[in-house]
């Protein structure tokens, strides 16, 4: 561990603490840990997406030969012959990104739709189908199963359980969400099955939610104490 | 009876202490206890990456941040040393901003196990923002996408990328997520529109929304959380901080199970106790007052 290190770990540990102090009460080191977290953010961001978003996507590109270097008349030849000219598409790119910053400014905050219109279009267009496919189709197609299966001549009791169970649990979560028929009667009781499986999933999810809360308060105390107690006693030559 | 009541109305504090030491210390005194199962989905990741042919092409995606490294960064390691152990060449990419520079430092951290050289062996494109507009962009054409690599060098001055023009040149995708961008939209774009193998390594929150794909065969494999980042650690038989926090995990589990049990166990005391019951009862909030 180098002395930079040294000291990037010894304020990375304090302010881990800062914000564990929490879980005792709200108090100024928590506060100023936190204020620091989102200004450092915010900052770290704009100049990361800057430097990786707009300077290689727009900026380095018009600016490449050292000028903007737009030919003449390429918006007249784009309109006449539909001779798509590169440049132009990545300023009109730019220009419509621009538009978004609008919104900081109420009375003309409704130039901003046009840049969000375009991205929700073109999102919503290129996704449709994959999400269709990926979705949808793939799903409905990964439901439709045989609720008996026999692998060479022997019934495989395992693969069908759980084939039938999948099939009745999509059958009964689908009819829990159908909501054009009182539940009642036959379509209540199908309903009542399709809430049981979905307090299973929703059991499942929150068991893995804890795994993970877990698991983040392993990784820090694993950097408290391997890196920031072990690592300094070893800086120190003490270890 | 005042030990019930006062079960009922433990200070959180004491919860939050019981737990950090349930954490902290199999961290300080490893407890040893059995290791982890290896599961079906982590199985299936393993064996693909073993069954292609030697200097195959696998693209790794870093798409997830700090945050989520204690659960991901693992996996990812794990699987860099199984993909370098087999020979195979690595495309490193990230649709989320912070994700070129934790690959970064995954490579640092096992480049000293290998000898990788950089641009033969493996590339790191660095960051793309679009999400699944730059999977469908690689589809065709990696330059598009990137046009050069996170040190502003060329694709066609790269070796490995001279042999990889889009994701039809690709073995395998491997998506270590954290959320959106992430395995979705590889798995809409890369795998629905071109038919690539996905597997993936995601945060245990994550993990049970994709176990659909996994039953469609849309995804291969995943890993989930930091258990599935223990189960590939053991697969290629090196332990990391996947395995190392699974005591932790275990120690830590078995806490909340009894503070649950012991909350039960009051809650239901108390309420036989009164005769009226419900949670005011059993020390919980008070019924809000009558109008």
């Amino acid at each position: 561990m180098d002395g930079l290190t040294f000291i990037g770990t010894w304020i990375a540990a304090l302010l881990t603490l800062f914000i564990f102090s929490f879980l005792y009460k709200d108090n100024p080191f928590y506060k100023f840990a936190e204020y620091l977290f989102v200004g450092v953010s915010a900052g770290y961001f704009v100049a990361y997406n800057y430097h990786n978003a707009i300077l290689p996507n727009l900026i380095r590109p018009l600016f490449a030969a050292g000028s903007v270097d737009v030919p003449k008349g390429a918006v007249l030849r784009l309109l006449q012959d539909g001779a798509w000219d590169w440049r132009i598409l990545t300023i009109l790119a730019g220009l419509l990104g621009l538009t978004m910053l609008f919104r900081f400014f109420p009375k003309a905050a409704w130039v901003s739709r046009y840049g969000i219109a375009f991205s929700v279009g073109l999102g919503a267009g290129l996704s449709f189908i994959t999400y269709l496919q990926a979705n949808c189709v793939a799903q409905v197609y990964g439901t439709i199963l045989p609720p008996a299966v026999i692998n060479n001549g022997v019934f495989d009791f395992g693969t069908s359980l759980t084939n039938t169970l999948l099939i009745i649990g999509v059958v009964s979560g689908l009819v829990y969400f159908y909501f054009s028929k009182e539940h009642r009667g036959a379509v209540g009781g199908v309903a009542r099955v399709g809430v049981w499986f979905l307090m299973v999933s929703f059991g499942a999810s929150f068991g893995y939610t804890i795994m993970a809360r877990i698991s983040l308060l392993i990784g820090r105390m694993d950097f408290l104490i391997t890196d920031w107690i072990k690592g300094t006693l070893r800086f120190l030559g003490l270890m | 009876m005042g030990f019930i009541r006062w079960l009922a109305n433990i200070d959180r504090r004491i919860i939050f202490v019981v737990i950090g030491l349930a954490v902290a210390g199999p961290l300080l005194v490893p407890l040893n206890l059995p290791p982890v199962t290896v599961t079906s989905q982590a199985r299936a990741i393993y064996d693909a990456v073993e069954a292609l042919p030697t200097g195959s092409t696998i693209v790794v995606s870093f798409d997830y941040d700090p945050a989520a490294a204690p659960e991901v960064h693992p996996m990812a390691l794990a699987f860099l040393r199984h993909c370098f152990i087999k020979k195979h060449k690595v495309i490193i990419m990230a649709l989320w901003p912070q994700g070129a520079q934790l690959a970064v430092r995954a490579i640092s951290e096992i480049s000293s196990e290998f000898d990788l050289k950089y641009g033969v062996d493996y590339v790191n494109l660095g960051y793309k923002p679009g999400g699944a507009i730059v999977i469908n962009l690689i589809g065709t054409s990696f330059a598009k996408a990137f046009p050069s690599d996170i040190n502003q060098t060329p694709l066609n001055q790269l070796p490995l990328m001279s042999k990889v023009n889009n994701l039809k040149d690709v073995a395998m995708v491997m998506d270590l997520s954290a959320g959106d961008p992430g395995i979705p939209a590889w798995v809409m774009v890369a795998n629905a529109l071109f038919q690539r193998k996905v597997a993936g390594g995601t945060t245990a929150v994550s993990a049970p929304q994709f176990f659909p794909y996994l039953q469609s065969g849309q995804m291969m494999g995943q890993l989930g959380g930091m258990k599935g980042a223990a189960e590939y650690e053991r697969l290629v038989k090196h332990p990391g901080l996947g395995s190392r926090g699974m005591d932790s995990q275990s120690v830590a589990h078995a806490v909340i199970i009894v503070f649950i049990i012991f909350a039960n166990v009051a809650y239901f005391a108390l309420r036989r106790k009164t005769p009226s019951g419900g949670p005011a009862a059993a020390g919980g909030a008070p019924p809000p007052a009558a109008p």
